[in-house]
């Protein structure tokens, strides 16, 4: 009874923190100046939203199948989501859209951006 | 025996997902991974970077590791989102990946991205660009404590 209480507080949570941080990424991604910044706001909700929903919903399933499928989801998560992002931000590059930048470190500036791989 | 550790993983993944453990069910399972190896082996994606098998173990320490990486980040972010005046300093560098393969490289180039605060924007060689949010997000990824974690967790292949 107290293991099921603790679980289910636990879960509650992770429930609540992941919808917290999906409505704060939302919120960035309104309030940030450009594309560039705003994919920032963005991973925001892909990685610890998403990744706490997911736990609180694994906690909520227990252990059943239905937690090995979460468990693929937040895998396959894992794996797209930087590659989405990246090709989001290389994309807005080759249409030569400017990053606003306080900084700029680069060491070629005026140098396309290579097409990856290779 | 790539393939075979292959097989073994598709054919636990059907049963996974599938949750029906019928005879019938279980050997259409079995048909399905062996035309995905015979598919896996006449497209020769079947080496060190269409299955990196081996690095396994070394994901059990990295992606804690990541993990807490990104839980700092993402409050480090949050907090600049939720600040009235918005302090941010947009920064771009480049950074030498330290790493030998490409799966080594892409793990790196990956792990920059879902750390919310850093983005790659492109990968030319050994040369990885970065979009920061802020200029220490720029100086953390620079100073190489991830670049150097990521070459261990390669290098254990």
């Amino acid at each position: 009874m107290t293991l099921e209480l603790l679980i289910q507080s636990a879960s509650w949570v992770l429930l609540v923190v992941g919808s917290v941080f999906v409505v704060i990424g939302a919120v960035g991604l309104l309030r940030m100046p450009d594309i560039y910044t705003r994919l920032h706001a963005a991973s925001l909700i892909e990685t610890l939203g998403a990744g706490c929903l997911l736990l609180g919903l694994m906690l909520q399933a227990g252990a059943t199948l239905v937690t090995l499928k979460l468990v693929a989801i937040f895998l396959l998560f894992l794996f797209t989501a930087p590659v989405a992002t990246h090709a989001v931000a290389q994309a807005a590059l080759h249409q030569d859209i400017q990053p606003r930048l306080a900084e700029d470190r680069r060491t070629q500036v005026d140098a396309p951006p290579e097409r990856e791989g290779a | 025996m790539r393939t075979l550790s292959l097989g073994l993983v598709l054919f636990a993944f059907w049963l996974a997902l599938s949750g029906h453990y019928t005879p019938f069910l279980i050997s259409v399972g079995g048909v399905c991974v062996v035309f995905c190896l015979w598919i896996a082996q006449r497209m020769q994606v079947l080496d060190p970077e269409g299955h990196p098998i081996g690095m396994l173990p070394g994901t059990l320490t990295y992606y804690p590791w990541l993990a807490f990486e990104i839980l700092k980040s993402s409050l480090a972010v949050a907090k600049i989102i939720l600040a009235p005046s918005l302090p941010i300093s947009p920064t771009m560098t480049t950074v030498t990946a330290r790493q030998k393969t490409p799966v080594g490289i892409a793990t790196f180039g990956n792990s920059i991205t879902l750390t919310p605060s850093t983005l790659t924007t492109g990968i030319s060689g050994n040369e990885i660009t970065i979009h920061a949010l802020t200029r220490e997000a720029a100086n953390d990824v620079q100073s190489a404590r991830m670049n150097s974690r990521v070459t261990q967790f390669e290098g254990r292949t």
